[in-house]
């Protein structure tokens, strides 16, 4: 009983996720788009919570990671006869090299990790509130340079001729392979050293875990794991460096805030639940028919009020996220072991 | 680079602003153990509110008056309905809690007032220039600086001289300990988050002399900037985070002025930058004495 647990953990979160791709696949066009976003969401949010669930210490510079990453996917991916029109001063190789998809995401992902890398050699010997200031420089340092640095990128326009290859099973299996990295990592002893850490930072020095390597390495890896997702984004929908700074650094952090910090089923439950209540909500701003019967049409700009609304009340109410922060588990296993 | 007086006194005057965000910030941090995101968002309130007082040709003083109540009323609520409730919680979910508070204050503003934002002129006449020994300063700079000053003191006077300030100093250290010895923890907090307040309103009037144009993310990266400047300083103690409050702003107002255009567009990362370096080489603060702050964040 007690052996079957692990994979139980893996086996709700990839459920879940293939749930929201199958749903989506059924769903119209214009649907459709909701699902794939969820599922991008999905894997930026695994992405943060590899660092912050493992640590504890809460990161505001991971969307820079995301913004690295749908940079170098969407630089090298847009066809070589368009580069000149919408990005006239790109540097050297960058204007001439265009590759494929998968190697567009792959690079992606070792951008995001190699400067993960570089900046946590830095950041890693911070903790405290320290730390986190530290990582949200590095969100504004990283999105001022993308914005006006044009020999890497499109600078302040927006990332257009980018091939929309995220459709709905890219979308899934990207969120699966974040899931399964962050299961596998978070299941190794790096992993679990690095939780040591977390939960008693004494003694697992005493243990004689260094905390800054461990840190560093979950850093490194949530950096690629943020750079690929990166890359899956800018896949999906022509972004811009405005697209990939605050406001989807908040909504991030909110969903796994809420979805519960320190578990996998957490970060997963939270980035679909706000996914689908913010689907939801701006249908609603559209006019939309519940029931066949009432017809509801909100006023747009209401969806994030009612969103800053429902974040604020989850919070209050369970301010453990609504999964309490613990791995997905069947109830009725837990019948073996203590009495429930 | 070309350094004039005028760009000396933009950074002073962006410091001493800056420096009255600070200790709004840093009373709060001091009491709750909050950083307050929305922070940024009460200025944008109290700026909104003098918009309107210009758009209803209100007299100066009655804009203000509104300007001081909105923001007052604002933060009370605030602090009522989400951070009390939260008080216990761990500093992540409080964290994004007032980033929750600042997303719908933002987007209010955005569903009233559109994105364009509106313009408050009641006190533009303080942006015209004054010439003091043949040097030309924009008058609003001297009086930003003035009364930064003079409600620095004030509030020194408060914490040091009266049993509120006390009580606050003391939660400040420890905010347990003082409970337990008889200070009342919802009356100390409704103080700091008051006075903070008040310190939102001052600036939300000077902001708008300085940068007129109102939007929904009027004082947003102002607030971010600020964040910084807290830490760089060191949170624990008003004095440290208002000096790095300061510091951060007569830097950005300084080199704002003093680099041309070409440069001036990765002044934050410049800025930024630099506070990285800073916390490597002093991770509890420029200003702040000793070693020794627990993990919190």
């Amino acid at each position: 009983m007690k052996r079957a647990a692990p994979l139980t953990q893996l086996a709700g979160p990839m459920l879940l996720i293939l749930l929201a791709a199958v749903l989506g696949t059924t769903a119209s066009t214009a649907t459709q788009v909701y699902f794939i976003n969820a599922l991008v969401s999905v894997a930026i949010v695994v992405a943060l919570y590899v660092f912050i669930g493992n640590t504890g210490v809460l990161s505001f510079g991971h969307i820079s990671f995301v913004a690295l990453g749908a940079w170098t996917a969407g630089v090298l991916s847009v066809p070589s006869g368009v580069k000149p029109a919408i990005m006239p001063n790109l540097a050297g190789f960058l204007r001439h090299t265009t590759v494929g998809n998968v190697p567009s995401l792959a690079l992606a992902a070792v951008v995001g990790g190699v400067f993960a890398f570089v900046a946590g050699l830095a950041l890693m010997r911070l903790s405290g509130l320290a730390a986190g200031i530290a990582t949200f420089a590095v969100l504004q340092i990283v999105n001022n340079i993308l914005q006006y640095y044009e020999k890497i990128g499109p600078g302040q326009n927006t990332f257009s001729s980018v091939p929309e290859t995220t459709g709905i099973w890219q979308a899934a299996v990207g969120a699966l392979i974040a899931v399964a990295v962050a299961f596998v990592y978070q299941r190794s002893r790096f992993g679990r050293m690095l939780r040591a850490t977390r939960e008693d930072p004494a003694a697992a020095s005493a243990a004689g875990i260094s905390m800054y390597v461990q840190r560093l390495g979950a850093f490194v890896l949530s950096g690629a794991l943020a750079g690929f997702a990166g890359g899956l984004y800018v896949h999906l929908l022509p972004l811009n460096a405005g697209a990939l700074y605050l406001d989807l650094t908040f909504v991030t952090l909110a969903m796994l805030v809420v979805g519960g910090s320190s578990s996998l089923w957490g970060a997963v439950v939270g980035a679909l639940a706000i996914s689908a209540l913010d689907s939801f909500l701006s249908e609603a701003e559209n006019g939309v028919k519940i029931l066949g019967a009432f017809n509801l049409d909100l006023p747009s700009g209401t969806r994030v009020i009612v969103e800053g609304v429902l974040m604020a009340l989850v919070l209050i109410a369970r301010p453990s996220g609504l999964t309490g922060g613990r791995e997905f588990a069947l109830p009725r296993l837990r019948r073996g072991g203590q009495a429930a | 680079m070309t350094v004039t007086w005028q760009t000396f006194a933009d950074g002073v005057s962006l410091g001493g602003i800056y420096a009255l965000m600070a200790v709004g910030i840093g009373l709060v941090f001091g009491v709750l153990r909050l950083v307050n995101f929305a922070y940024g968002q009460l200025i944008m309130a109290g700026a909104f509110s003098l918009a309107l007082g210009a758009q209803w040709n209100w007299p100066v003083w009655a804009s203000i008056l509104l300007c001081f109540a909105v923001v007052l009323t604002l933060s009370t609520l605030m602090d009522r309905l989400v951070f009390r409730p939260l008080r216990t919680q761990s500093p992540a979910v409080m964290l994004v809690a007032t980033f929750a508070v600042s997303f719908l204050l933002q987007s209010i503003a955005l569903l009233w007032f559109g994105s364009l934002g509106k313009i408050a002129t009641s006190l533009a006449p303080l942006n015209r220039l004054w010439t003091i020994g043949g040097v030309d300063i924009r008058k609003i700079s001297i009086v930003s600086i003035a009364v930064a000053a003079g409600c620095l003191l004030l509030l020194q006077l408060l914490l040091e001289r009266t049993s509120v300030g006390l009580h606050m100093r003391a939660a400040a250290m420890d905010f347990r300990t003082a409970r337990l010895l008889g200070v009342r923890a919802n009356r100390v907090i409704g103080g700091a988050v008051l006075i903070s307040g008040v310190l939102a309103a001052v600036v939300a009037v000077m902001l708008t002399v300085q940068t007129p144009l109102v939007t929904p993310t009027f004082a947003l990266s102002d607030t971010i900037i600020v964040l910084a400047g807290v830490v760089l300083g060191g949170l624990n103690r008003p004095v440290p985070a208002t000096l790095g409050g300061f510091t951060i702003g007569f830097g950005s107002g300084f080199l704002g002025g003093a680099l041309p255009t070409g440069q001036s567009q990765y002044l934050p990362s410049l800025l930024f930058g630099a506070v990285i370096v800073v916390l490597l080489i002093r991770p509890n603060g420029l200003f702040a004495r000793g070693r020794g702050s627990m993990e919190r964040v």
